[in-house]
Protein backbone atom coordinates (compact mmCIF):
# COMPACT_ATOMS: atom_id res chain seq x y z
CA UNK A 1 0.00 0.00 0.00
CA UNK A 2 1.28 3.41 -0.87
CA UNK A 3 1.50 5.36 2.35
CA UNK A 4 1.66 8.75 0.60
CA UNK A 5 -1.36 7.85 -1.37
CA UNK A 6 -3.24 6.50 1.62
CA UNK A 7 -2.28 9.55 3.68
CA UNK A 8 -3.99 11.93 1.30
CA UNK A 9 -7.02 9.64 1.04
CA UNK A 10 -7.37 9.39 4.80
CA UNK A 11 -7.17 13.15 4.97
CA UNK A 12 -10.15 13.20 2.67
CA UNK A 13 -11.91 10.42 4.56
CA UNK A 14 -11.23 11.59 8.08
CA UNK A 15 -11.96 14.50 10.29
CA UNK A 16 -8.59 14.28 11.94
CA UNK A 17 -5.92 14.35 9.25
CA UNK A 18 -2.23 14.39 10.05
CA UNK A 19 0.02 13.44 12.89
CA UNK A 20 -0.50 16.79 14.62
CA UNK A 21 -4.20 16.16 14.89
CA UNK A 22 -3.39 12.72 16.30
CA UNK A 23 -1.18 14.21 18.99
CA UNK A 24 -3.86 16.75 19.87
CA UNK A 25 -6.41 13.96 20.22
CA UNK A 26 -4.10 12.12 22.60
CA UNK A 27 -4.26 15.10 24.91
CA UNK A 28 -8.08 14.71 25.24
CA UNK A 29 -10.07 12.16 27.29
CA UNK A 30 -9.59 8.44 26.73
CA UNK A 31 -11.02 6.80 23.61
CA UNK A 32 -11.84 3.68 25.62
CA UNK A 33 -12.23 3.38 29.37
CA UNK A 34 -12.99 -0.04 30.82
CA UNK A 35 -13.77 -0.68 34.47
CA UNK A 36 -14.13 -4.17 35.97
CA UNK A 37 -15.69 -5.56 32.80
CA UNK A 38 -16.78 -9.20 32.93
CA UNK A 39 -18.62 -11.63 30.70
CA UNK A 40 -19.93 -15.08 31.54
CA UNK A 41 -21.26 -17.56 29.01
CA UNK A 42 -23.47 -20.07 30.78
CA UNK A 43 -21.58 -19.77 34.05
CA UNK A 44 -18.14 -19.94 32.40
CA UNK A 45 -16.14 -16.73 32.73
CA UNK A 46 -14.86 -15.56 29.34
CA UNK A 47 -13.60 -12.23 30.67
CA UNK A 48 -13.19 -11.40 34.36
CA UNK A 49 -12.65 -8.05 36.07
CA UNK A 50 -10.83 -6.31 33.22
CA UNK A 51 -9.96 -2.63 33.60
CA UNK A 52 -7.85 -0.46 31.31
CA UNK A 53 -7.91 2.78 29.41
CA UNK A 54 -6.86 3.63 25.86
CA UNK A 55 -5.89 7.19 24.92
CA UNK A 56 -7.22 8.81 21.77
CA UNK A 57 -4.93 8.15 18.82
CA UNK A 58 -3.16 5.32 20.63
CA UNK A 59 -2.43 1.93 19.07
CA UNK A 60 -3.33 -0.50 21.83
CA UNK A 61 -2.35 -4.15 21.55
CA UNK A 62 -4.49 -6.84 23.16
CA UNK A 63 -2.58 -10.10 23.45
CA UNK A 64 -3.44 -13.47 24.88
CA UNK A 65 -3.68 -17.17 24.09
CA UNK A 66 -6.67 -18.71 22.30
CA UNK A 67 -9.81 -18.46 24.43
CA UNK A 68 -8.34 -15.66 26.55
CA UNK A 69 -11.36 -13.43 25.95
CA UNK A 70 -9.86 -11.00 23.41
CA UNK A 71 -12.66 -11.31 20.85
CA UNK A 72 -15.31 -11.25 23.60
CA UNK A 73 -13.83 -7.98 24.88
CA UNK A 74 -13.89 -6.48 21.38
CA UNK A 75 -17.49 -7.61 20.93
CA UNK A 76 -18.50 -6.11 24.28
CA UNK A 77 -16.88 -2.78 23.42
CA UNK A 78 -18.45 -2.97 19.96
CA UNK A 79 -21.93 -3.39 21.55
CA UNK A 80 -22.40 -6.82 19.99
CA UNK A 81 -22.28 -8.66 23.30
CA UNK A 82 -23.68 -7.35 26.60
CA UNK A 83 -21.26 -7.43 29.55
CA UNK A 84 -22.33 -9.45 32.59
CA UNK A 85 -20.96 -6.73 34.86
CA UNK A 86 -18.66 -3.72 34.79
CA UNK A 87 -18.72 -0.46 32.90
CA UNK A 88 -17.02 1.10 29.91
CA UNK A 89 -17.04 4.14 27.68
CA UNK A 90 -16.25 3.85 23.99
CA UNK A 91 -15.49 6.96 21.94
CA UNK A 92 -16.63 8.94 24.95
CA UNK A 93 -20.06 7.26 25.13
CA UNK A 94 -21.07 5.01 28.05
CA UNK A 95 -21.51 1.39 27.06
CA UNK A 96 -25.26 0.80 27.53
CA UNK A 97 -27.96 -0.83 25.39
CA UNK A 98 -29.61 2.52 24.65
CA UNK A 99 -26.29 3.93 23.35
CA UNK A 100 -25.56 1.04 21.00
CA UNK A 101 -26.40 2.85 17.77
CA UNK A 102 -24.47 5.97 18.82
CA UNK A 103 -21.36 3.93 19.66
CA UNK A 104 -21.57 1.89 16.47
CA UNK A 105 -21.67 5.13 14.45
CA UNK A 106 -18.22 6.07 15.83
CA UNK A 107 -16.41 2.76 15.64
CA UNK A 108 -15.57 0.07 13.11
CA UNK A 109 -14.78 -3.57 13.74
CA UNK A 110 -12.74 -5.73 11.41
CA UNK A 111 -13.30 -9.31 12.57
CA UNK A 112 -10.73 -12.05 12.06
CA UNK A 113 -12.65 -13.43 9.07
CA UNK A 114 -13.24 -10.54 6.64
CA UNK A 115 -16.97 -11.37 6.36
CA UNK A 116 -17.50 -10.23 2.79
CA UNK A 117 -20.41 -11.06 0.51
CA UNK A 118 -18.52 -13.36 -1.81
CA UNK A 119 -21.07 -13.22 -4.64
CA UNK A 120 -20.92 -9.43 -4.76
CA UNK A 121 -18.18 -7.27 -6.20
CA UNK A 122 -15.80 -5.26 -4.02
CA UNK A 123 -17.67 -2.04 -4.87
CA UNK A 124 -21.07 -3.63 -4.17
CA UNK A 125 -19.85 -4.79 -0.75
CA UNK A 126 -18.66 -1.30 0.10
CA UNK A 127 -21.81 0.27 -1.35
CA UNK A 128 -23.90 -1.76 1.08
CA UNK A 129 -21.84 -0.63 4.07
CA UNK A 130 -21.71 3.01 2.91
CA UNK A 131 -25.52 2.82 3.03
CA UNK A 132 -25.52 1.22 6.48
CA UNK A 133 -23.25 4.00 7.80
CA UNK A 134 -25.27 6.59 5.85
CA UNK A 135 -21.97 7.90 4.49
CA UNK A 136 -22.26 11.17 2.56
CA UNK A 137 -21.21 11.03 -1.12
CA UNK A 138 -20.82 7.25 -1.04
CA UNK A 139 -19.28 6.84 -4.51
CA UNK A 140 -16.44 9.21 -3.69
CA UNK A 141 -15.95 7.68 -0.25
CA UNK A 142 -15.80 4.15 -1.67
CA UNK A 143 -13.28 5.28 -4.26
CA UNK A 144 -11.10 6.89 -1.57
CA UNK A 145 -11.34 3.88 0.73
CA UNK A 146 -10.33 1.57 -2.11
CA UNK A 147 -7.39 3.80 -2.99
CA UNK A 148 -6.34 3.82 0.68
CA UNK A 149 -5.90 0.05 0.51
CA UNK A 150 -4.59 0.07 -3.08
CA UNK A 151 -7.59 -1.75 -4.50
CA UNK A 152 -9.03 0.92 -6.78
CA UNK A 153 -8.42 -1.26 -9.84
CA UNK A 154 -10.22 -4.27 -8.29
CA UNK A 155 -13.53 -2.53 -7.54
CA UNK A 156 -15.49 -4.64 -10.02
CA UNK A 157 -13.92 -7.98 -9.05
CA UNK A 158 -16.15 -10.47 -7.27
CA UNK A 159 -14.99 -10.86 -3.66
CA UNK A 160 -15.10 -14.64 -3.98
CA UNK A 161 -12.34 -14.42 -6.59
CA UNK A 162 -9.94 -12.46 -4.34
CA UNK A 163 -7.06 -13.91 -2.33
CA UNK A 164 -7.24 -13.91 1.47
CA UNK A 165 -4.91 -10.92 1.67
CA UNK A 166 -7.01 -8.90 -0.77
CA UNK A 167 -10.20 -9.81 1.10
CA UNK A 168 -8.61 -8.50 4.30
CA UNK A 169 -7.84 -5.25 2.50
CA UNK A 170 -11.46 -4.97 1.38
CA UNK A 171 -12.52 -5.46 5.01
CA UNK A 172 -10.17 -2.64 6.02
CA UNK A 173 -11.57 -0.40 3.27
CA UNK A 174 -15.06 -1.20 4.60
CA UNK A 175 -13.96 -0.10 8.09
CA UNK A 176 -12.68 3.22 6.72
CA UNK A 177 -16.05 4.12 5.18
CA UNK A 178 -17.47 5.36 8.48
CA UNK A 179 -14.42 7.45 9.38
CA UNK A 180 -14.12 5.65 12.75
CA UNK A 181 -12.87 7.27 15.91
CA UNK A 182 -11.97 3.84 17.23
CA UNK A 183 -11.01 0.96 14.97
CA UNK A 184 -11.08 -2.57 16.39
CA UNK A 185 -8.88 -4.97 14.47
CA UNK A 186 -9.28 -8.61 15.48
CA UNK A 187 -6.24 -10.57 14.27
CA UNK A 188 -5.97 -8.48 11.08
CA UNK A 189 -2.94 -10.33 9.71
CA UNK A 190 -3.99 -13.84 10.65
CA UNK A 191 -3.15 -16.16 7.77
CA UNK A 192 -1.66 -13.43 5.59
CA UNK A 193 1.66 -13.82 3.80
CA UNK A 194 4.49 -11.47 4.94
CA UNK A 195 3.93 -8.99 2.09
CA UNK A 196 0.19 -8.72 2.73
CA UNK A 197 0.83 -8.46 6.50
CA UNK A 198 3.35 -5.69 5.86
CA UNK A 199 0.74 -3.79 3.83
CA UNK A 200 -1.74 -4.07 6.70
CA UNK A 201 0.94 -2.84 9.15
CA UNK A 202 1.58 0.19 6.94
CA UNK A 203 -2.10 1.02 6.84
CA UNK A 204 -2.38 0.71 10.64
CA UNK A 205 0.58 3.05 11.06
CA UNK A 206 -0.96 5.57 8.64
CA UNK A 207 -4.32 5.40 10.40
CA UNK A 208 -2.64 5.92 13.75
CA UNK A 209 -0.84 9.00 12.41
CA UNK A 210 -4.16 10.41 11.28
CA UNK A 211 -5.48 10.21 14.86
CA UNK A 212 -7.61 7.04 14.73
CA UNK A 213 -7.49 5.02 17.96
CA UNK A 214 -6.62 1.44 17.11
CA UNK A 215 -7.46 -1.53 19.31
CA UNK A 216 -5.48 -4.42 17.93
CA UNK A 217 -5.91 -8.00 19.08
CA UNK A 218 -3.17 -10.22 17.82
CA UNK A 219 -1.21 -13.40 18.35
CA UNK A 220 1.76 -11.95 16.54
CA UNK A 221 4.01 -10.50 19.19
CA UNK A 222 6.41 -8.96 16.68
CA UNK A 223 3.44 -7.14 15.20
CA UNK A 224 2.35 -5.84 18.61
CA UNK A 225 5.89 -4.77 19.46
CA UNK A 226 6.28 -2.94 16.19
CA UNK A 227 2.90 -1.22 16.03
CA UNK A 228 1.56 -0.74 19.53
CA UNK A 229 2.15 2.15 21.90
CA UNK A 230 1.02 -0.07 24.77
CA UNK A 231 -0.01 -3.68 25.10
CA UNK A 232 -2.19 -5.61 27.52
CA UNK A 233 -1.86 -9.34 28.08
CA UNK A 234 -5.14 -11.04 28.82
CA UNK A 235 -5.93 -14.55 29.94
CA UNK A 236 -9.54 -14.20 31.10
CA UNK A 237 -8.22 -11.61 33.58
CA UNK A 238 -5.81 -8.85 32.65
CA UNK A 239 -2.28 -10.08 33.44
CA UNK A 240 -0.30 -6.98 32.67
CA UNK A 241 -0.44 -3.72 30.77
CA UNK A 242 2.17 -1.21 29.69
CA UNK A 243 4.62 -0.19 26.99
CA UNK A 244 6.54 -3.18 25.60
CA UNK A 245 9.84 -1.89 27.09
CA UNK A 246 8.17 -1.29 30.46
CA UNK A 247 6.93 -4.86 30.53
CA UNK A 248 10.40 -6.15 29.70
CA UNK A 249 11.93 -4.12 32.52
CA UNK A 250 9.23 -5.24 34.91
CA UNK A 251 9.77 -8.94 34.25
CA UNK A 252 13.42 -9.30 33.39
CA UNK A 253 16.66 -8.01 34.93
CA UNK A 254 18.63 -5.95 32.41
CA UNK A 255 21.85 -7.70 31.46
CA UNK A 256 25.08 -7.02 29.61
CA UNK A 257 26.82 -9.84 27.78
CA UNK A 258 30.62 -9.46 27.68
CA UNK A 259 32.74 -11.52 25.33
CA UNK A 260 36.52 -11.62 25.66
CA UNK A 261 39.15 -13.37 23.51
CA UNK A 262 40.39 -15.41 26.50
CA UNK A 263 38.91 -16.25 29.86
CA UNK A 264 39.63 -13.67 32.54
CA UNK A 265 42.05 -14.86 35.17
CA UNK A 266 40.16 -13.18 38.03
CA UNK A 267 36.72 -12.12 36.86
CA UNK A 268 35.60 -11.47 40.47
CA UNK A 269 38.18 -8.76 40.81
CA UNK A 270 37.32 -7.26 37.42
CA UNK A 271 33.56 -6.96 38.02
CA UNK A 272 33.38 -6.42 41.78
CA UNK A 273 32.28 -2.99 42.93
CA UNK A 274 31.55 -1.62 39.47
CA UNK A 275 28.78 1.01 39.39
CA UNK A 276 25.36 -0.23 38.26
CA UNK A 277 26.52 -3.89 38.19
CA UNK A 278 24.54 -6.05 40.62
CA UNK A 279 25.97 -9.51 39.92
CA UNK A 280 27.59 -11.59 37.25
CA UNK A 281 27.88 -15.18 36.10
CA UNK A 282 29.97 -16.93 33.50
CA UNK A 283 28.45 -18.53 30.45
CA UNK A 284 30.59 -20.20 27.80
CA UNK A 285 34.39 -19.72 28.21
CA UNK A 286 35.15 -16.04 27.69
CA UNK A 287 31.50 -15.01 28.02
CA UNK A 288 30.16 -13.18 31.09
CA UNK A 289 26.59 -12.10 31.80
CA UNK A 290 26.27 -9.09 34.10
CA UNK A 291 23.01 -8.08 35.78
CA UNK A 292 22.93 -4.27 35.66
CA UNK A 293 20.58 -1.57 36.86
CA UNK A 294 21.57 1.02 34.24
CA UNK A 295 23.34 -0.21 31.10
CA UNK A 296 24.40 3.34 30.09
CA UNK A 297 26.32 3.75 33.35
CA UNK A 298 27.59 0.19 33.48
CA UNK A 299 29.10 -0.15 29.98
CA UNK A 300 31.91 2.47 30.35
CA UNK A 301 32.81 1.17 33.80
CA UNK A 302 32.89 -2.45 32.61
CA UNK A 303 34.99 -1.48 29.58
CA UNK A 304 37.54 0.33 31.76
CA UNK A 305 37.66 -2.59 34.21
CA UNK A 306 38.25 -5.13 31.43
CA UNK A 307 41.03 -3.03 29.86
CA UNK A 308 42.61 -2.62 33.30
CA UNK A 309 42.45 -6.41 33.73
CA UNK A 310 44.30 -6.85 30.42
CA UNK A 311 41.39 -8.51 28.66
CA UNK A 312 40.96 -8.46 24.87
CA UNK A 313 37.32 -7.33 24.61
CA UNK A 314 35.42 -8.76 21.64
CA UNK A 315 32.00 -7.28 22.43
CA UNK A 316 29.80 -5.80 25.14
CA UNK A 317 26.11 -5.93 24.32
CA UNK A 318 22.87 -5.36 26.16
CA UNK A 319 20.56 -8.37 26.05
CA UNK A 320 17.10 -7.36 24.87
CA UNK A 321 14.14 -9.46 25.80
CA UNK A 322 11.43 -9.46 23.21
CA UNK A 323 7.73 -9.05 23.86
CA UNK A 324 7.53 -12.75 23.11
CA UNK A 325 9.80 -13.42 26.11
CA UNK A 326 7.49 -11.28 28.26
CA UNK A 327 4.44 -13.12 26.98
CA UNK A 328 5.96 -16.58 27.46
CA UNK A 329 7.24 -15.67 30.93
CA UNK A 330 3.78 -14.50 32.00
CA UNK A 331 2.05 -17.53 30.57
CA UNK A 332 4.57 -19.93 32.16
CA UNK A 333 4.19 -18.15 35.52
CA UNK A 334 0.47 -18.67 35.19
CA UNK A 335 0.83 -22.35 34.31
CA UNK A 336 3.11 -22.86 37.30
CA UNK A 337 0.65 -21.10 39.58
CA UNK A 338 -2.22 -23.25 38.31
CA UNK A 339 -0.20 -26.44 38.91
CA UNK A 340 0.45 -25.44 42.55
CA UNK B 1 -37.55 5.07 17.15
CA UNK B 2 -36.98 6.55 13.71
CA UNK B 3 -36.05 4.20 10.94
CA UNK B 4 -33.41 4.98 8.32
CA UNK B 5 -34.77 4.25 4.84
CA UNK B 6 -31.21 4.39 3.55
CA UNK B 7 -30.10 1.52 5.77
CA UNK B 8 -33.22 -0.49 4.91
CA UNK B 9 -32.50 0.14 1.21
CA UNK B 10 -28.85 -0.90 1.64
CA UNK B 11 -29.90 -4.29 3.06
CA UNK B 12 -32.70 -4.66 0.48
CA UNK B 13 -30.41 -4.01 -2.51
CA UNK B 14 -27.66 -6.22 -1.15
CA UNK B 15 -30.10 -9.08 -0.55
CA UNK B 16 -31.59 -8.83 -4.05
CA UNK B 17 -28.10 -8.89 -5.58
CA UNK B 18 -27.19 -11.91 -3.50
CA UNK B 19 -30.41 -13.79 -4.36
CA UNK B 20 -29.95 -13.10 -8.05
CA UNK B 21 -26.49 -14.66 -7.96
CA UNK B 22 -27.41 -17.59 -5.73
CA UNK B 23 -28.25 -20.41 -8.11
CA UNK B 24 -29.97 -22.46 -5.41
CA UNK B 25 -32.43 -19.66 -4.64
CA UNK B 26 -33.06 -18.80 -8.30
CA UNK B 27 -33.79 -22.45 -9.12
CA UNK B 28 -36.06 -22.83 -6.08
CA UNK B 29 -37.98 -19.69 -6.99
CA UNK B 30 -38.49 -21.06 -10.49
CA UNK B 31 -39.23 -24.73 -9.73
CA UNK B 32 -41.63 -24.38 -6.79
CA UNK B 33 -44.17 -22.30 -8.76
CA UNK B 34 -43.86 -24.65 -11.74
CA UNK B 35 -44.93 -27.56 -9.54
CA UNK B 36 -48.10 -25.65 -8.71
CA UNK B 37 -48.67 -24.51 -12.28
CA UNK B 38 -48.24 -27.43 -14.67
CA UNK B 39 -50.52 -30.14 -13.24
CA UNK B 40 -53.56 -27.91 -12.48
CA UNK B 41 -53.16 -26.15 -15.82
CA UNK B 42 -53.18 -29.44 -17.72
CA UNK B 43 -56.20 -30.60 -15.69
CA UNK B 44 -58.14 -27.45 -16.53
CA UNK B 45 -57.18 -27.33 -20.19
CA UNK B 46 -58.42 -30.89 -20.79
CA UNK B 47 -61.74 -30.30 -19.02
CA UNK B 48 -64.75 -30.64 -21.35
CA UNK B 49 -67.27 -27.77 -21.61
CA UNK B 50 -69.75 -29.89 -19.64
CA UNK B 51 -67.57 -29.56 -16.54
CA UNK B 52 -68.18 -25.80 -16.40
CA UNK B 53 -71.01 -26.09 -13.89
CA UNK B 54 -69.11 -28.06 -11.16
CA UNK B 55 -66.02 -25.88 -11.72
CA UNK B 56 -68.06 -22.71 -11.15
CA UNK B 57 -68.95 -23.99 -7.67
CA UNK B 58 -65.24 -24.25 -6.71
CA UNK B 59 -62.33 -21.82 -6.75
CA UNK B 60 -59.49 -24.03 -8.02
CA UNK B 61 -57.33 -21.00 -8.82
CA UNK B 62 -57.07 -20.23 -5.10
CA UNK B 63 -54.84 -23.31 -5.05
CA UNK B 64 -52.17 -21.00 -6.50
CA UNK B 65 -52.06 -19.16 -3.16
CA UNK B 66 -49.74 -21.98 -2.11
CA UNK B 67 -47.03 -20.17 -4.10
CA UNK B 68 -46.91 -17.03 -1.90
CA UNK B 69 -47.07 -19.31 1.13
CA UNK B 70 -44.17 -21.59 0.12
CA UNK B 71 -41.72 -19.53 -1.96
CA UNK B 72 -41.04 -16.77 0.61
CA UNK B 73 -40.77 -19.29 3.46
CA UNK B 74 -37.96 -21.05 1.60
CA UNK B 75 -36.09 -17.85 0.73
CA UNK B 76 -36.63 -16.11 4.10
CA UNK B 77 -35.31 -19.18 5.90
CA UNK B 78 -31.99 -18.53 4.15
CA UNK B 79 -31.77 -14.87 5.09
CA UNK B 80 -30.19 -14.79 8.57
CA UNK B 81 -28.60 -18.21 8.95
CA UNK B 82 -27.10 -17.79 5.46
CA UNK B 83 -25.34 -14.62 6.60
CA UNK B 84 -24.20 -16.27 9.80
CA UNK B 85 -22.71 -19.21 7.92
CA UNK B 86 -20.74 -17.02 5.53
CA UNK B 87 -19.51 -14.83 8.44
CA UNK B 88 -21.10 -11.61 7.19
CA UNK B 89 -23.49 -11.11 10.10
CA UNK B 90 -20.95 -9.67 12.54
CA UNK B 91 -19.76 -6.84 10.24
CA UNK B 92 -23.38 -5.90 9.45
CA UNK B 93 -24.48 -5.96 13.09
CA UNK B 94 -21.50 -3.83 14.13
CA UNK B 95 -22.86 -0.94 12.00
CA UNK B 96 -25.48 1.48 13.37
CA UNK B 97 -28.31 -0.58 11.82
CA UNK B 98 -31.22 -1.31 14.19
CA UNK B 99 -32.82 -4.74 14.27
CA UNK B 100 -36.05 -3.29 12.82
CA UNK B 101 -34.14 -1.84 9.85
CA UNK B 102 -32.26 -5.09 9.39
CA UNK B 103 -35.47 -7.12 9.48
CA UNK B 104 -37.41 -4.80 7.20
CA UNK B 105 -34.65 -4.78 4.58
CA UNK B 106 -34.51 -8.57 4.68
CA UNK B 107 -38.30 -8.99 4.58
CA UNK B 108 -38.77 -6.59 1.65
CA UNK B 109 -36.03 -8.35 -0.29
CA UNK B 110 -37.98 -11.60 0.03
CA UNK B 111 -41.40 -10.04 -0.48
CA UNK B 112 -40.68 -8.27 -3.78
CA UNK B 113 -39.44 -11.30 -5.76
CA UNK B 114 -42.09 -13.51 -4.13
CA UNK B 115 -44.86 -11.15 -5.29
CA UNK B 116 -43.37 -10.95 -8.77
CA UNK B 117 -43.24 -14.75 -9.01
CA UNK B 118 -46.72 -15.27 -7.51
CA UNK B 119 -48.48 -12.63 -9.58
CA UNK B 120 -46.49 -13.64 -12.66
CA UNK B 121 -47.51 -17.28 -12.35
CA UNK B 122 -51.12 -16.27 -11.70
CA UNK B 123 -51.18 -13.95 -14.71
CA UNK B 124 -49.73 -16.71 -16.87
CA UNK B 125 -52.33 -19.15 -15.54
CA UNK B 126 -55.19 -16.74 -16.27
CA UNK B 127 -53.88 -16.03 -19.76
CA UNK B 128 -53.51 -19.75 -20.52
CA UNK B 129 -57.06 -20.46 -19.29
CA UNK B 130 -58.51 -17.53 -21.25
CA UNK B 131 -56.74 -18.56 -24.43
CA UNK B 132 -56.80 -22.35 -24.38
CA UNK B 133 -59.53 -23.63 -22.02
CA UNK B 134 -63.07 -24.36 -23.16
CA UNK B 135 -64.96 -21.01 -23.19
CA UNK B 136 -67.42 -22.28 -20.57
CA UNK B 137 -64.60 -23.42 -18.28
CA UNK B 138 -62.75 -20.13 -18.79
CA UNK B 139 -65.78 -18.01 -17.92
CA UNK B 140 -66.42 -20.21 -14.84
CA UNK B 141 -62.87 -19.67 -13.61
CA UNK B 142 -62.19 -16.07 -14.56
CA UNK B 143 -64.42 -14.35 -12.05
CA UNK B 144 -63.84 -11.00 -10.37
CA UNK B 145 -64.09 -12.08 -6.71
CA UNK B 146 -61.65 -14.98 -7.24
CA UNK B 147 -59.12 -12.69 -8.92
CA UNK B 148 -59.56 -10.06 -6.20
CA UNK B 149 -59.04 -12.67 -3.47
CA UNK B 150 -55.84 -13.80 -5.20
CA UNK B 151 -54.52 -10.23 -5.43
CA UNK B 152 -55.40 -9.49 -1.80
CA UNK B 153 -54.26 -12.69 -0.12
CA UNK B 154 -50.96 -13.09 -2.01
CA UNK B 155 -49.07 -10.33 -0.06
CA UNK B 156 -50.78 -11.28 3.21
CA UNK B 157 -49.77 -14.94 2.96
CA UNK B 158 -46.29 -14.02 1.71
CA UNK B 159 -45.81 -11.61 4.64
CA UNK B 160 -46.76 -14.24 7.21
CA UNK B 161 -44.46 -16.82 5.60
CA UNK B 162 -41.62 -14.31 5.59
CA UNK B 163 -41.86 -13.54 9.31
CA UNK B 164 -42.03 -17.23 10.16
CA UNK B 165 -39.11 -17.95 7.81
CA UNK B 166 -36.94 -15.17 9.26
CA UNK B 167 -37.79 -16.17 12.83
CA UNK B 168 -36.71 -19.74 12.06
CA UNK B 169 -33.62 -18.50 10.24
CA UNK B 170 -32.48 -16.36 13.16
CA UNK B 171 -32.68 -19.37 15.47
CA UNK B 172 -31.30 -22.06 13.16
CA UNK B 173 -27.67 -23.09 12.86
CA UNK B 174 -27.90 -24.65 9.41
CA UNK B 175 -29.41 -23.33 6.17
CA UNK B 176 -30.99 -26.64 5.10
CA UNK B 177 -32.61 -27.20 8.48
CA UNK B 178 -33.98 -23.64 8.39
CA UNK B 179 -35.37 -24.13 4.88
CA UNK B 180 -37.01 -27.43 5.75
CA UNK B 181 -38.55 -25.96 8.90
CA UNK B 182 -39.66 -22.90 6.93
CA UNK B 183 -41.44 -25.09 4.38
CA UNK B 184 -42.98 -27.15 7.16
CA UNK B 185 -44.23 -24.03 8.92
CA UNK B 186 -45.93 -22.82 5.73
CA UNK B 187 -47.84 -26.08 5.24
CA UNK B 188 -50.84 -25.01 7.39
CA UNK B 189 -51.35 -21.99 5.08
CA UNK B 190 -51.11 -24.29 2.04
CA UNK B 191 -53.59 -26.72 3.62
CA UNK B 192 -56.15 -23.99 4.34
CA UNK B 193 -55.93 -22.45 0.85
CA UNK B 194 -56.24 -25.93 -0.71
CA UNK B 195 -59.31 -26.76 1.39
CA UNK B 196 -60.90 -23.48 0.29
CA UNK B 197 -59.88 -24.01 -3.35
CA UNK B 198 -61.56 -27.41 -3.43
CA UNK B 199 -64.65 -26.18 -1.60
CA UNK B 200 -64.07 -28.27 1.54
CA UNK B 201 -64.28 -24.95 3.36
CA UNK B 202 -67.01 -23.06 1.50
CA UNK B 203 -66.04 -19.61 0.27
CA UNK B 204 -68.00 -16.67 1.62
CA UNK B 205 -67.50 -12.95 2.05
CA UNK B 206 -67.34 -13.41 5.81
CA UNK B 207 -64.63 -16.04 5.46
CA UNK B 208 -62.63 -13.76 3.15
CA UNK B 209 -62.86 -10.77 5.51
CA UNK B 210 -62.15 -12.92 8.57
CA UNK B 211 -59.12 -14.56 6.91
CA UNK B 212 -57.77 -11.17 5.81
CA UNK B 213 -58.08 -9.77 9.34
CA UNK B 214 -56.42 -12.85 10.86
CA UNK B 215 -53.56 -12.60 8.37
CA UNK B 216 -53.12 -8.89 9.04
CA UNK B 217 -52.93 -9.54 12.77
CA UNK B 218 -50.52 -12.43 12.22
CA UNK B 219 -48.31 -10.22 10.05
CA UNK B 220 -48.21 -7.49 12.67
CA UNK B 221 -47.52 -10.05 15.38
CA UNK B 222 -44.88 -11.77 13.25
CA UNK B 223 -43.02 -8.48 12.75
CA UNK B 224 -43.17 -7.63 16.46
CA UNK B 225 -42.14 -11.07 17.70
CA UNK B 226 -39.36 -11.53 15.14
CA UNK B 227 -37.95 -8.05 15.91
CA UNK B 228 -38.10 -8.69 19.65
CA UNK B 229 -36.33 -12.03 19.40
CA UNK B 230 -33.59 -10.84 17.04
CA UNK B 231 -30.73 -10.56 19.50
CA UNK B 232 -27.30 -9.34 18.40
CA UNK B 233 -25.46 -11.39 21.01
CA UNK B 234 -27.18 -14.65 20.11
CA UNK B 235 -26.70 -14.03 16.40
CA UNK B 236 -22.98 -13.31 16.79
CA UNK B 237 -22.01 -15.83 19.47
CA UNK B 238 -24.68 -18.49 19.01
CA UNK B 239 -25.39 -18.40 22.77
CA UNK B 240 -28.32 -17.05 24.87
Amino acid sequence: MNSNDSGSILAGLGRRAGAEAGRQERAGGPAIEVSHLAKDFGGRAAVKDVSFSVARGEVFGFLGPNGAGKTTTVRMLGTLVAPTSGAATVAGIPLAPENGTQIRRRIAIVPEAPGLYLRLSVAENLECFAGLYEAPDPADRIDRALRAVSLADRADDTCGALSKGLRQRVALARALLCDPEVLFLDEPTSGLDPVAAHDVHELIATLSQSGVTIFLTTHRLDEAERLCDRVAILNTTLRTIGRPDELRDRLFARTLTVRTARQLAQPDRAFAGLPAVDSWHSGRPGTYVLAVTDPAAAVPAVTRALVAAGADVLSISESRHSLEDVYLELISQEEEASRR
Amino acid sequence: MSMSTRRVRAIFRKELREYRRNRQIVISMAILPLLFLIQPLIDILVLPASAASPVSREDPLLYLLAIPALVPAYVAAHSVVGERQQGTLEPVLSTPISREEFLLGKALAVLVPSLIVSYGVYAFFLAAVALFAQPGIASALLQGPGILAQLLFTPLLAGWSIWVGIAISSRARDIRVAQQLGMLASLPSVAVTSLIAFNVIPVSLGLAIGSAVVLLVLNRLGWRVTAATLDRERLVTGTR
